[in-house]
């Protein structure tokens, strides 16, 4: 059985975690550490937080006038191809 | 596709997140917003060949990158996205400030020295207003480029991770280096930002 992870190590852990990269090994001791270290498990949460967050962070929204271009360019290919 | 409603709808949902790919490959906004023109053309001339093999995301990210890619090479993109990432990955970086953990050769080395702060236990509508992520826009936009460009595609478009490692010729392990630090950074940047809100 390998060596416990330290917090310094399991925070380097997270991204891989989230996207179940971990190896099965590395996953049973990251889920172990969580077991009893209450402050890792307020960090992954706040890592989930974050990537909420990036997401709520709203797309330039496209130019009405480039919409109409494209809108435009559609039926110049349809009528092409009738 | 011949359907008007149906394309408009698309574009409606599509339009702006491919857009901020775009733009990701070409030097200003008016290229970008060419190379997004010609991906539609595409997306409709190709829409018959769609299969469905792949989500209708992944084969728009596709088409759009292709262009936009073969677009920036023409435009004289000044570095390489590879060269780009490459240099960021070169120097290591702490997810957590190494201050939190305590010192080697102590007992419960490199375990936290105090618990870290806390922001994640906020009601919702303060965690998730427009302020925080407005702190969450401004440090994303002053990332190193690869990490912008990488937390980019996946937090803010959502895109998958081999969407992701295909359309920036990037390995998967190093996709989710870049990827970790730029969310350790914004994650550390909430941190600052509730400890002065509350100071």
């Amino acid at each position: 059985m390998a060596a416990e992870l330290t917090c310094k190590e399991l925070v380097e852990l997270v991204t891989e975690y989230l996207d179940g990269a971990l190896s099965l090994d590395e996953l049973e001791r990251f889920e172990e550490h969580l077991v009893y270290c209450a402050p890792c498990v307020t960090h992954v949460e706040q890592m989930r937080d974050t990537i909420r967050l990036v997401g709520a962070v709203r797309e330039e929204d496209l130019d009405p006038v480039v919409a109409d271009e494209l809108l435009a360019a559609f039926r110049g290919w349809r009528e092409d191809t009738a | 596709m011949g359907d008007e409603a149906a394309f408009v709808e698309l574009v409606g949902r599509y339009g702006a997140l491919m857009l901020q790919v775009a733009r990701l490959y070409v030097p200003t906004r008016s290229v970008a917003e060419e190379v997004v023109q010609e991906a539609w053309l595409g997306v409709v001339k190709g829409i018959d060949r769609f299969e469905g093999r792949s989500s209708f995301k992944t084969w728009l990210l596709r088409i759009l990158t292709n262009i936009a890619k073969t677009r920036g090479a023409r435009e004289g993109r000044s570095v390489p996205f590879s060269a780009l990432a490459q240099a960021e990955l070169g120097a290591a970086e702490a997810s957590v400030d190494p201050d939190s953990f305590i010192p080697r050769g102590e007992r419960w080395a490199s375990y936290w020295s105090s618990a870290p702060p806390r922001f994640d236990d906020l009601p919702e509508v303060r965690l998730m207003s427009a302020e925080t992520v407005a702190v969450a826009r401004d440090v994303i936009e002053a990332l190193p480029e690869a990490q912008r460009t990488v937390i980019t595609m996946r937090d803010m478009a959502g895109f998958a991770p081999e969407d992701v490692c295909e359309a920036l010729d990037l390995s998967e392990g190093n996709q989710r280096v870049l990827l970790h630090r730029a969310r350790s950074k914004v994650r550390r940047a909430l941190e600052q930002h509730f400890e002065e809100a509350d100071a």
